[in-house]
């Protein structure tokens, strides 16, 4: 389906580098390289026709060869839809998708006052304010415009398209940032593999609607942007910058890694001696502008100045101040004059500072998490989740990812980006050392959580589209320096001269083909200026040599780098085909008979929705929170935004409790419906079983009467006969296994493996419902309080009493809602 | 034991109809009235052959038709046609037009229907009637709730005796049940069961408005679907399509479900437990439909079959969960059809004609919209369809509209799948207006480009003026000239690559004149490139933002004027060598130290033009 894009990326970046190949056969080698030499004279008179001509030609090929990977980018991603349906997929987009209907149905204003009072029962939540909205304006204002042409997209089908589309433009935002650093040629290869990188993918396919798939399109170009004001200076481009940066604060959570890897970046810019005024122009426009458009957005609010995770930036914009009024102060004043100088500010300055910091650092001390939001703290403190916040380490995607997922996840890349650094460091440039930069922080990040890889993959692109690109040249300029000496030998031998002519003219044409679309950087430039004040010809020329490999190893080498490549594509497209395309709510299987379909949440969720009252509140893991009200329509208390960590243990307090315990919680919430996700009939492994163990230790850890320990037996969590009472009569086990074991008279849990511990028993506060068809989705319904009987009455009268008095002393907090 | 003796407290609240002798009509009486009651599914359908006869002395051109007001509420569909067929066979005739009517010093509670005879009946003439009632809802669920392991059962009431205004000769009534499972039935003197069939009568002689109500309480395990609203578009493309989207909302209109829903027992024994749940629909739709889908508003449902031949296409859908009584669903199924199988040119007009409801089998819908999109810049429409509905206009602005397209939208409240009949749809369009939007496509890309070339070829600088623009022309030239000194230097290396060349061929060939003419074609070549270059040098000079770079240029051409010294000097010693046939080694000996310079002097060349070119 797709075309295969390493093939049409070789020729064409083995274009640009080529030229200097050229210049080389004049220099060194002159007695074997005056053949194809004769040619140019002959060709001279309309250079510089040709030359624009070439230009032009360069150009459109190159703007074609962005167009195809644009698609590739677009077509790739569309596996979800051909082989499930356009659909939304797994938990968050379901939320972002609800925003955007919203959004298009009531208009801006609204959706900023938006107040949800069908979600955190009975809190609510304020949508507009706790929101990174750049995902669903997007969205929005692309159902508004194609609607306003009168072409009638549903909100849906703009919301399943816009990653693809996005991850389009991420992949043009690359070939201009790795343009900016190392040419086009780069340029092309990066954007080539960007367009395919499977980590980017598992977040970008059609119909994963979540806040990354714009989000790295921002992040690429608010780089470039940098990039592009560092090389140029120019504070068109510092402006373009921080509307970029504003678009990836409106769009995502993780631009504070843009605002502290540009400050890393311009510190040691500054400390490296790089200091210019282009730095300064990149700089501080950006932190300036950026952070009141940050301010504006209301999520960010003043955090955008109050949070430590923005407080790099401000140090760096005084730093570059300081370095700034340095710099000045040095050209005006004699060398003397300003060793005095600075001895005086020095000593004046360490003073202010010492008290500065020291207010700062009391600031910072005095707020419990050290002025560092929690996701944040267990970035830079790996054990942080696991041992103060729970909620953050349950989440899947927030554990710290394998070995196998780098291969998974960027595949070839990680052999190439080492290439790729080494690449940037001959010759280091501004530019150059902000890439460098930028995939070490974020293979630091992505090696903490699995999520942070979708960081790393740009940045892995970058590196390996510089690595690849280089390569191809060195080999291509290898090939190209000795295939003339065989032609020429054939030559000699009386062949026709034809032949070299229209091969120099070849040559020719690659040479000047792009040329002029190389920029160098600043620093190249310094050197050659050195060069020139000392000829140190020898050495260059030598330096050239040695890049010349001999004709078979580049011959072979370049060989292996197409099947290299070859090798990604596959791996990219079988990623795409079969590993991220699985919309989650839909489960497939294969087996001997042919395709089986697991519909089972939608079955529930579409029961939900259209039997029970608009008003009724259901209950459930607050995994399902999120695709409860976007496709059932109904109020639950938890969701997958767990702003609230008392509610979520309260549920899952309620989870691990007896049935009369867990009655007493849900009707104190009003709940009418508790919904469980039970995979032991089918072997659907991420079930609320599996997840049990969190439920538990996050409800403890609110309420403490809920110990870990006596839901494990000598420290494994088990089902069968052996696990605890404790796990036997909790609801989760009950709500999970009631009547199951009359499906196969066992009761044999296929995800667990075994068979489970209770088998028989009944429910007395709980009544089912309604069971999906593959027993994954089971609904109860909280009976109603009985009718109390005369003569039982004093019995219970009398025993409660005594329970509740008890009770009362021990575990006052049982239940907060009381 | 339960529900029997509620049934008969039931039957005490039964609709009655006080016998009022009230004047006989006209003089018409019937002779004889065969009714036959299918109760076999949810919609009740009935049947009655009415033998009518003239006693009178006038010419009768109407029958009435009385039906209980609570029956007439539920009355979905009525026919009335006339039986000319003496034997076996019926002929068919067309359908006689029926209106409502309300004669005076009738009795209340009774709904009167009007048929009109095609000849009017003349005194002493007989004729036979075949009346076809459809009910909807007369089937009232007893219990009204049940739990899932229950089965269904259901009421219904009717007269025993023909109500009619006319005085019966001889009647008889025949009720067919869907199961052999009669729970109760009203018991007359000539009652008469057989297997699922109920027959009472035949009754002789009885006056107008005899009402003796009867009520039946059998099991029914049909599913009892239900559409509380359909709405069904019907959009035609003259591109050769006919996309119909039908959107439902569906309820199980039989008893209410109560208690737990258990999916063990629905999936152990389900035509026990859950023996009147709907579990699936059956449409037929036309032969050759194609692309056919079935969703709700959150994705595609999987439980679908679809087969097809040429008479029709069947679609047997799912729902996403089996539907116990009082559940809903909504769902949408669509589907296209080829253009010419539906649609006509007759006396300049094209008309659609196509069935009006939906293709459900068994299916009864409260409410029925039909919507009927016609292309952009339809005129002159108008619709004729089998019975009255109620028809208004709407537009739809679709894909890439500008005025909209008309849309004719009919409704109707109780239908059933007798309704099911073809209507037509008549306007005129003309075929031109169909390339109206991919010309308006073609129109905006053209436009768009045009704009991109404006845009790139013409200078929209706002003061021309100023001294950033003016640098910035200025240096466009310099960067010309810059250019021109460049290829001027290129072809001047590349003179002196061939005067190499040349004398290579010497040190093959030996051939000094040849090495000559080389060099002598080539002193005039850097003749001429020289003479050329100092006009763009003297420009360069000129111009003050080449300054800059002015001194670069200069050390460049110095640099390649004083290579060209060293090339020359090289080959005329070389030449002079060969010329007094002095020894390889010794040529070698002596251009070494040149060679040295020559290249050093390349090297630097090639940095500067290098350097020259990032600028």
């Amino acid at each position: 389906m797709t075309p295969p894009p390493s093939f049409c990326i070789s020729p064409k970046s083995s274009l640009p580098q080529s030229t200097q190949a050229n210049h080389l056969n004049r220099n060194v080698n002159w007695p074997s390289m005056a053949a194809p030499e004769t040619s140019t004279a002959i060709a001279a008179t309309p250079t510089t026709n040709g030359t624009t001509l070439r230009h032009a030609f360069g150009n459109v090929l190159s703007f074609f060869i962005l167009l195809l990977i644009g698609v590739l980018a677009f077509s790739i991603r569309l596996f979800s839809v051909i082989k499930y349906e356009s659909i939304i997929h797994e938990f968050d987009p379901y939320f972002n998708y609800r925003v955007t209907q919203f959004l298009s149905k009531n208009g801006i204003y609204e959706f900023w006052n938006w107040f949800d009072d069908r979600t955190w029962y009975p809190l609510g939540r304020v949508i507009g304010g706790t929101v990174y909205p750049g995902l669903t304006l997007t969205a929005g204002t692309i159902w508004w415009l194609l609607n306003s042409l009168n072409i009638p997209l549903s909100v849906e089908t703009v919301c399943v398209f816009t990653a693809p589309i996005f991850s389009a433009f991420a992949s043009w935002a690359t070939y201009l940032l790795t343009k900016e650093v190392k040419g086009p040629g780069a340029g092309l290869t990066a954007a080539a593999l960007l367009a395919m990188v499977p980590s980017y993918i598992s977040r970008s396919v059609a119909g994963s609607y979540d806040n990354e798939a714009v989000a790295i399109f921002a992040l690429i170009f608010t780089f470039y942007l940098y990039i592009k004001t560092l090389n140029t200076g120019s504070l068109f481009y510092a402006t373009l910058n921080a509307l970029a940066y504003f678009y990836m604060v409106c769009s995502w959570g993780g631009y504070t890694f843009i605002i502290n890897l540009i400050p890393m970046h311009v510190l040691l810019c500054i400390v490296t001696g790089r200091y210019s005024p282009r730095l300064y122009i990149a700089y501080a426009p950006l932190v300036v502008l950026g952070t009141v458009l940050a301010a504006l957005v209301p999520v960010v609010g003043f955090n955008a100045v109050m949070t430590s995770e923005h407080f790099a930036s401000f140090l760096v914009f005084i730093v570059i101040h300081v370095v700034a009024f340095v710099y000045y102060i040095k050209g005006i004043l004699s060398p003397k004059m300003f060793k005095m100088a600075v001895t005086l500010v020095v000593s004046v300055g360490l003073v202010v500072c010492c008290a500065v910091i020291a207010v700062l650092v009391a600031l910072v001390a005095s707020s419990p998490t050290k002025g560092w939001s929690g996701r944040s703290l267990s970035l830079l403190d790996p054990t942080y989740a696991s041992k103060y916040i729970p909620i953050i380490a349950s989440v899947s995607e927030h554990q710290p990812p394998t070995w196998p997922s780098y291969f998974m996840d960027i595949n070839v890349l990680a052999f190439l980006v080492p290439a790729g650094i080494i690449a940037c460091f001959s010759p280091l440039s501004d530019a150059s050392s902000f890439v460098v930069l930028y995939i070490v922080t974020s293979v630091y990040f992505s090696g903490v959580m699995v999520r942070l890889m979708l960081v790393l993959a740009p940045a892995a692109c970058i590196l390996s589209g510089i690595a690849l690109s280089q390569a191809f040249d060195v080999f291509t300029r290898s090939i190209k320096f000795q295939l003339p000496s065989l032609t020429m030998n054939s030559e000699v031998d009386g062949s026709n001269p034809v032949t070299v002519e229209g091969q120099t003219e070849v040559t020719k044409t690659d040479k000047s083909g792009v040329t002029l679309k190389e920029r160098p950087s600043r620093k190249n430039k310094k050197k050659e200026k050195e060069q020139l004040e000392k000829p140190s010809v020898k050495s260059k020329a030598e330096k050239k040599r040695l890049l010349v490999l001999p004709l078979e190893a580049s011959v072979i080498a370049l060989l292996l780098l197409v099947l290299l490549g070859g090798f990604y594509v596959v791996h990219c497209v079988w990623a795409a085909a079969e590993a991220y395309s699985a919309p989650s709510i839909v489960l497939t299987s294969h087996s001997h008979d042919g395709l089986h379909v697991f519909d089972d949440f939608r079955e529930a969720y579409a029961w939900l929705s259209h039997n029970t009252d608009v008003d009724d509140k259901v209950a459930s893991w607050w995994d399902y929170g999120y695709q409860t009200t976007a496709m059932a329509n109904r109020t639950v208390i938890v969701d997958n935004n767990t702003w609230n960590n008392t509610h979520i243990a309260t549920v899952g307090t309620a989870m691990s409790s007896p049935e009369k315990a867990a009655w007493e919680i849900f009707n104190s919430l009003d709940v009418k419906y508790v919904l469980v996700v039970f995979g032991g009939l089918v072997g659907y492994p991420s079930d609320d079983i599996n997840k049990f163990l969190w439920m538990v230790r996050i409800g403890g850890g609110v309420f403490p009467h809920i110990k870990e320990p006596d839901y494990l037996r000598d420290g494994q969590y088990r089902i069968d006969s052996q696990a605890t009472p404790t796990m036997l009569n909790c609801l989760m086990y009950k709500l999970s296994y009631y009547r199951f074991v009359e499906t196969d008279g066992k009761a044999f849990d296929r995800v667990r493996r075994t068979e489970i511990g209770k088998k028989y028993f009944k429910l007395s506060h709980f009544e089912e419902v309604f069971t999906t068809h593959h027993w994954m989705v089971r609904i109860y319904k909280l009976k109603p309080q009985k009718n109390r009987i005369r003569g039982k009455m004093k019995k219970s009268k009398s025993k409660s009493k005594s329970t509740s008095s008890s009770k009362r002393s021990g575990t006052l907090k049982k239940n907060p809602w009381q | 034991m339960e529900t029997e003796m509620g049934f008969s407290r039931f039957a005490l609240f039964l609709f009655t109809i006080a016998l009022l002798s009230s004047p006989v009509l006209s003089d018409l009486v019937l002779s004889k009235v065969d009714r036959r009651i299918y109760l076999t599914s949810q919609i009740v359908r009935y049947t009655a052959t009415l033998r009518v006869e003239n006693e009178g002395s006038e010419l009768v051109s109407e029958v009435l038709l009385a039906f209980p007001e609570l029956q007439a509420k539920n009355l979905a569909y009525l026919t009335v046609s006339v039986n000319e067929g003496k034997g076996k066979q019926k002929v068919s005739t067309d359908d006689l037009p029926i209106e409502v009517v309300s004669p005076k010093n009738m009795p209340p509670a009774v709904s009167f229907y009007s048929v009109t005879l095609p000849k009017g009946l003349a005194p002493g003439d007989s004729l036979t009637l075949d009346v076809m009632a459809v009910f909807t809802h007369a089937l009232q669920p007893f219990p009204e709730k049940i739990t899932q392991a229950d089965i269904q059962l259901v009421v219904f009431q009717d007269s025993a005796y023909y109500l009619s205004p006319y005085a019966v000769k001889v009647q008889s009534l025949s009720v067919k049940l869907p199961e052999a499972r009669i729970e109760s039935y009203t018991k007359l003197e000539n009652t008469k069961v057989h297997g699922s069939e109920i027959k009472y009568g035949p009754h002789e002689d009885l006056p107008a408005f005899s009402y003796s109500p009867i009520g039946i309480h059998f099991e029914s395990n049909q599913p009892f679907s239900n559409a509380q609203e359909v709405e069904r578009e019907i959009e035609i493309s003259h591109w050769g399509n006919v996309q119909i989207t039908e959107h439902y909302k569906l309820i199980h209109g039989g008893a209410q479900s109560k208690g737990e829903f258990s999916r063990l027992d629905f999936q152990a024994r389900p035509n026990v437990r859950g023996a009147s749940a709907i579990r699936y629909l059956v449409a037929t739709l036309p032969p050759r439909a194609h692309s056919v889908y079935y969703r709700d508003e959150i994705g595609n449902i999987s439980t679908s079959h679809l087969w097809s031949d040429s008479k029709k296409t069947e679609l047997l859908i799912e729902p996403r969960y089996p539907m116990f009584g009082g559940w809903r669903t909504a769902f949408t199924i669509g589907y296209g059809l080829p253009l010419q199988d539906f649609l006509f040119q007759s006396e300049g007009k094209r008309f659609l004609n196509i069935t009006l409801s939906s293709p459900m089998v068994e299916l009864v819908i409260d409410k029925l919209i039909v919507k009927v999109v016609l292309p952009e810049g339809s005129k002159d429409i108008s619709v004729s369809t089998p019975f009255p509905v109620k028809q208004w206009q709407e537009t739809k602005i679709s894909h890439l509209d500008i005025d909209g397209r008309p849309v004719v939208v009919l409704e109707k409240t109780n239908v059933v799948p007798e309704h099911n009949k073809y209507f037509q749809v008549y306007y005129k369009f003309n075929k031109l207006s169909m390339l109206r939007e991919p010309l308006m496509l073609i129109s905006g890309f053209f436009f768009l480009f045009v704009a991109c070339i404006v845009y790139t070829r013409a200078d929209i600088s706002i003061s021309k003026s100023s001294a950033s623009y003016l640098a910035k022309q200025q240096w466009e030239e310099v960067q010309a000239a810059i250019q021109q000194v460049e290829s001027i230097i290129n072809r001047c290396l590349a003179t002196h690559d061939k005067l190499e060349a040349s004398l290579r061929d010497l040190s093959r060939t030996g051939d000094v004149q040849a090495c000559k003419a080389a060099r002598k074609t080539a002193d005039g070549l850097l003749k001429d490139l020289s003479k050329e270059l100092k006009p763009l040098l003297a420009f360069l000079q000129s111009s003050p933002s080449a300054s800059q770079i002015l001194p670069k240029v200069e050390d460049l051409v110095a640099k390649e004027k004083e290579l060209q010294e060293r090339v020359m000097t090289k080959h005329s010693t070389v030449v002079d060598a060969y010329e007094r046939k002095s020894a390889g080694k010794d040529i070698e000996n002596r251009v070494a130290l040149q060679q040295q310079k020559i290249t050093a002097l390349k090297q630097e060349v090639d940095d500067l033009m290098e350097y020259i070119d990032e600028i």
